[in-house]
């Protein structure tokens, strides 16, 4: 078993996303169970009055490499980002601490750079992880597979393994620590030149400011029971009483009612929010598949054997014109209490 | 322009899982396999480019005799050629599909080549990104928009609450997400003329899997939720529960 262990964390807007916390704490785990060592690494800059947040959740030592001394490497002009280069900047940086272990969240970014991380160290890739054991001094991971229809464990013979935790899974945790040392990462012995940046992203598009249900802890959808995108103001409102997100069916994403990026399932996204109300949704299979691993479901339809019900853990069989903007009501009146 | 199309097959997505006998695969013999969902997007640009730039779109699976489907369905939408490289068996893992189709695509020359964001399968999300860094090439996944002029490659990829505008030279891999395009359904001509292209064979380069499956389980079934029946009469209840038994609000 690898004696280091390297978590790769993300930010936005400068303050670290949710799933560092996540990466930090179950990475911390594997740590304490293995005897090994944490580094945690991010690639930003002005995060400096943000580190404290890490040291909570028992981060000891971060390196940060400076955004906007990496991009410089790029002659080309101004960027945002490079996959190429990140995953440069991360496979280097876990050869020189000799990691064996590289951990990163599911999320977009994570997904773009656990392929390449994998090839570029050697390692083999547990991805999507829903849970991870260490038995023996061997990491054993679970994930879903055939659209949740059943969940595989895998391992590796490989000594090196790269994962992916599923964003919302893992519980942040703190810890009684509170000291944490910061290491500005000198780019220059990571040997980044100008042909690492292959591909690279120029600008990005943010396409409302609204929640994205990726990245959502609760979650309100709605389906073709909706019958006209006109009424989606009911499925806005009680997301707004609970602060949601809002998500789709594909049956509305299809008929241009809502836009594609909200679209839950097989072909739309994967959430695991704590908390989904899946409204006028029957519950097809492929629906199921992308938001199946919620840890409270709640369905609201006028057909008692709508699918939908058969994974709710709440349900109302009724008219979600008469529903929806009751228990939007109903929210809000107990959360102003 | 030569386009190549990476291609595989998936169960059908309204299948029923069953665990086969050995715990660790499913049990393939109800099953009916289609050429993955996102594979028809990567296919459906291979042809518009084509159309815009002349050239070929040569489809290629890496898999065994049961992925000519995935190359069958490719050429009745209206690829050209069409590769098999012949594994020895269905276990294999996204590093193997990528050395495979990385040790086919170094020789041929390609300007793009083409992939599906993901399979539906196993959901990998990580062939396209793998071949790329083994043949060192560009990589631009979940891609919902692309533009190629002269030599110079631009694209929307999709990305939480937003989108990447991606720039990246040729030749370039695309994964290819829903909406880039809306895959053509095959006519009757088309079906035909499908027929009669012949599949070429190409043996296994490599082997050697870095990630084992250990065991298939089917999820744990939900202990039966509470479901209620009078309407709006049961809000307050169904609210007091999401606050005091699930702890949700
Ligand atoms: C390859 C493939 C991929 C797919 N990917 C996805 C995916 O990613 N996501 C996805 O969602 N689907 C996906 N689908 C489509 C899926 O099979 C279903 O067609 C879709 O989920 C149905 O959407 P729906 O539940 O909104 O509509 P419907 O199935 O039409 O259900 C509408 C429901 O609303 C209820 N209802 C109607 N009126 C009311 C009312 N007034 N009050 C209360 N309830 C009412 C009905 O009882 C019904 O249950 C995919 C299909 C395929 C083949
Ligand atoms: N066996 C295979 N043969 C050819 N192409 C494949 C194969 N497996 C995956 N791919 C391609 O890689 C994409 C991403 O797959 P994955 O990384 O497995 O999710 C798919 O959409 C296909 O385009």
């Amino acid at each position: 078993m690898s004696n280091k262990i390297l978590a790769f964390i993300e930010s936005k807007d400068g303050k670290f996303k949710n799933s560092a916390f996540e990466v930090i704490t179950e990475a911390l785990k594997i740590a304490e169970d293995s005897g090994s060592e944490l580094e945690v690494l991010t690639i930003g800059s002005g995060l400096e009055s943000e580190i404290n947040e890490l040291s909570v959740y028992g981060a000891k030592k971060i390196k940060i490499v400076d955004l906007n001394i990496l991009n410089k490497k790029y002659d080309g002009g101004e960027i945002k980002y490079s996959p190429s280069a990140y995953a440069k900047v991360i496979s280097e940086i876990a050869k020189n601490a000799e990691a064996n272990i590289i951990i990163l969240s599911a999320t977009s970014l994570g997904k773009d750079l656990v392929g390449r991380i994998a090839v570029k160290t050697d390692s083999a890739v547990f991805n999507d992880c829903i849970d991870i054991k260490l038995s023996d001094g061997k990491l054993t991971a679970s994930r879903p597979v055939y659209a949740g229809k059943s969940i595989i464990d895998i391992n590796s013979s490989s000594e090196k393994i790269v994962m992916t935790l599923r964003p919302n899974v893992f519980k942040p945790e703190k810890t009684e620590n509170s000291s944490i040392e910061t290491e500005n990462t000198d780019i220059e012995n990571l040997g980044i030149s100008g042909s690492d940046f292959s591909t690279v992203v120029t600008d990005v598009i943010v396409s409302n400011e609204k929640l994205d249900v990726a990245e959502a802890d609760k979650i309100v959808s709605g389906g073709r029971g909706l019958r006209g995108p006109e009424n989606f103001n009911l499925i806005e409102d009680l997301a707004g009483s609970i602060g949601a997100a809002t998500g789709a069916s594909r049956a509305v994403v299809d008929a241009g009612w809502r836009p594609h990026s909200e679209q839950v399932g097989q072909t739309g996204k994967t959430v695991s929010p704590s908390l989904y109300i899946a409204c006028g949704i029957s519950g097809a299979i492929q629906h199921l598949a992308g938001m199946s691993s919620s840890k409270c479901i709640v369905a609201i339809n006028k057909d008692k054997d709508a699918p939908i019900f058969q994974i709710a853990d709440y349900g109302i069989v009724g008219d979600v014109f008469d529903i929806v903007p009751s228990l939007t009501e109903e929210f809000k009146k107990v959360l102003s209490n | 322009m030569k386009i190549i199309v990476c291609v595989s097959i998936v169960p059908d997505s309204t299948t029923k899982v069953k665990i086969s006998e050995n715990g660790r695969s499913i049990d393939s013999s109800d099953v009916s396999y289609i050429l993955n969902p996102y594979d028809e997007f990567a296919v459906e640009e291979a042809l518009k480019l084509k159309e815009k730039n002349g050239g070929e779109v040569i489809a290629v699976a890496y898999g065994t005799d049961r992925s000519k489907e995935a190359l069958k369905k490719s050429f009745q939408m209206g690829a050209d050629k069409g590769v098999l490289i012949k594994s020895a068996d269905d276990n294999f893992d996204s590093y193997t599909v990528a050395k495979n189709l990385s040790e086919y695509i170094k020789d041929q020359n390609a300007d793009v080549i083409l992939f599906g964001k993901q399979s539906i399968d196993f959901d990998g999300l990580l062939v396209p990104s793998m071949v790329s860094e083994i043949l060192n090439l560009p990589c631009i996944s979940v891609v919902v928009k692309l533009e190629i002029d002269n030599g110079k490659v631009k694209a929307e990829r999709e990305i939480e609450g937003g989108k990447e505008i991606v720039e990246s030279s040729l030749p370039v891999i695309i994964g290819a997400q829903k909406g880039l395009n809306e895959p053509r359904y095959p006519n009757l001509k088309s079906i035909m003329a499908a027929k009669s292209k012949p599949i070429e064979e190409v043996s296994n380069f490599y082997s050697g899997n870095k990630a084992d499956i250990i065991d298939m389980k089917l999820p744990p079934a939900k202990s039966g939720g509470k479901i209620f029946t009078n309407g709006k009469e049961d809000i307050p209840e169904l609210v007091r529960l999401l606050r005091e038994e699930a702890k949700v609000i």
